[in-house]
């Protein structure tokens, strides 16, 4: 049998959500810097967004179960530091996505743009951390409903 | 130009290990934090220094070529074997310590990985630029707290002036340097750390003054931790919590 395209394979990978913001895919996040073949071997160059993120070993388990179950048998996830990962890399489908989830997508002037809720462009920021360590905490002064914010890094 | 392959594992270890012990340090915070939000910011913080530490640790590691990986260095070494240096082992004490320790040392990587980013090891390389984007949001946030806090009511700028002299001994270890950093500089690997002191001054003074607090006068550096000669008694302590479960059941896998 051989090895189904590497396009296939993108399209299945485009298929498994961030396991900690389920509306965006690992694709759309810009993580997965490369697939190949090596033989009949598939490997996948995986970027860590942060490099302590604890959803890291998630996400590689999550690769390694989807393509298993798309029936490849030998897989092999390689760790890419370099070029370091940016939040340029992700989709515009993504930064909708994130908005319409409640989370502010990532703004190259270093906060958000708008309240994700009401709209609302009067922000404060409550904390430069949030519940994952790619998100800060902000809150609209118009709704005054606390928000996150994905950082732009 | 080949370097020692010695020489770099020193200077491997002391990178990673640097950021283990701080980190572990400041997670020794979760859940006892002031407010939540500077709990989940000094959470978050210890996170990325662990992330990093995995990084430092598994190039060490590899270099060392004994099979180990970066845990095994975490925790299965004893004080006598670890690099960082004697600032980051020093006990968290009250937060505005613990967050002006963490602007000194953030200070000081923030200078430092801008360059190793021209590190002529492309693993060092490649170490540097991931950690500089962290470093830069940590020492924004450690400096804002610094002066939120020295230039805050009476009470907070007593405790945060307490902190910088207590600290202030343990600054001059960071720019200490002996034949491991005159191997890495001649490597181009990384610069010798005495040359970036100039650069530190610069920042750390701008944000002192900006918190109206008095740098001390005094030049005495307390050293030992990034040779290994001595660390403070209080290492030892942080690595039977830090390595407890290693040493009680040893090889435990998760």
């Amino acid at each position: 049998m051989s090895n189904p395209s590497v396009e296939q394979v993108w399209e299945w990978l485009e298929t498994i959500p961030d396991p900690e913001i389920p509306v965006i895919s690992l694709i759309d996040l810009g993580i997965i810097r490369n697939v190949e073949w090596q033989g009949d071997t598939c490997v996948v160059a995986v970027t860590p967004t942060y490099s302590g993120c604890p959803a890291t070993s998630m996400i590689n388990m999550d690769i390694e179960t989807k393509l298993r179950d798309c029936g490849l048998e030998k897989i092999e996830l390689k760790q890419q530091l370099s070029p370091a990962w940016t939040t340029d890399w992700m989709s515009d489908k993504a930064r909708d996505a994130l908005e319409k989830y409640g989370i502010a997508p990532p703004q190259a002037a270093g906060g958000p743009k708008r309240c994700p809720r009401c709209g609302g462009d009067h922000l404060e920021k409550l904390s430069q951390f949030g519940s994952t360590p790619c998100k800060a905490q902000w809150r609209c002064q118009d709704c005054l409903e606390p928000f996150e914010y994905f950082k732009c890094i | 130009m080949s370097v020692d392959k010695q020489h770099l594992l020193q200077f491997l270890l002391r990178q990673g290990d640097n950021t283990l012990v701080l980190g572990h340090r400041v997670s020794e915070w979760c859940g006892h934090s002031p407010i939540l939000e500077e709990d989940i910011a000094l959470a978050n913080t210890a996170l990325d220094l662990i992330g990093q530490t995995q990084m430092w640790l598994g190039y060490a590691a590899e270099v060392q070529g004994e099979g180990k990986s970066a845990d095994d260095l975490a925790f299965l070494r004893d004080a006598w074997d670890f690099r960082n240096v004697l600032l980051t082992e020093l006990p968290n004490g009250d937060f505005g310590r613990t967050l002006l320790r963490q602007f000194l040392f953030d200070a000081f990587q923030s200078v430092l990985m801008g360059r190793l980013m021209q590190s002529s090891d492309e693993t060092v390389a490649a170490i540097a630029a991931k950690a500089s984007k962290e470093v830069a949001y940590h020492v924004e946030r450690s400096a804002d707290t610094v002066v939120g806090l020295g230039d805050g009511t009476e009470e907070s700028h007593r405790r945060m002036q307490e902190a910088l002299e207590y600290l202030w001994p343990y600054v001059g270890e960071m720019f200490a340097s002996d034949e491991t950093d005159a191997a890495m500089a001649a490597a181009g690997i990384a610069p010798d750390p005495a040359s970036l002191r100039e650069e530190y001054d610069a920042l750390i003074s701008k944000v002192l003054t900006d918190a109206t607090l008095d740098i001390p006068a005094a030049t005495y550096a307390h050293k030992g931790g990034r040779t290994g000669y001595m660390h403070t008694e209080h290492l030892g302590h942080l690595l039977t919590s830090m390595q407890w479960l290693q040493r009680a059941y040893p090889g435990c896998e998760w």
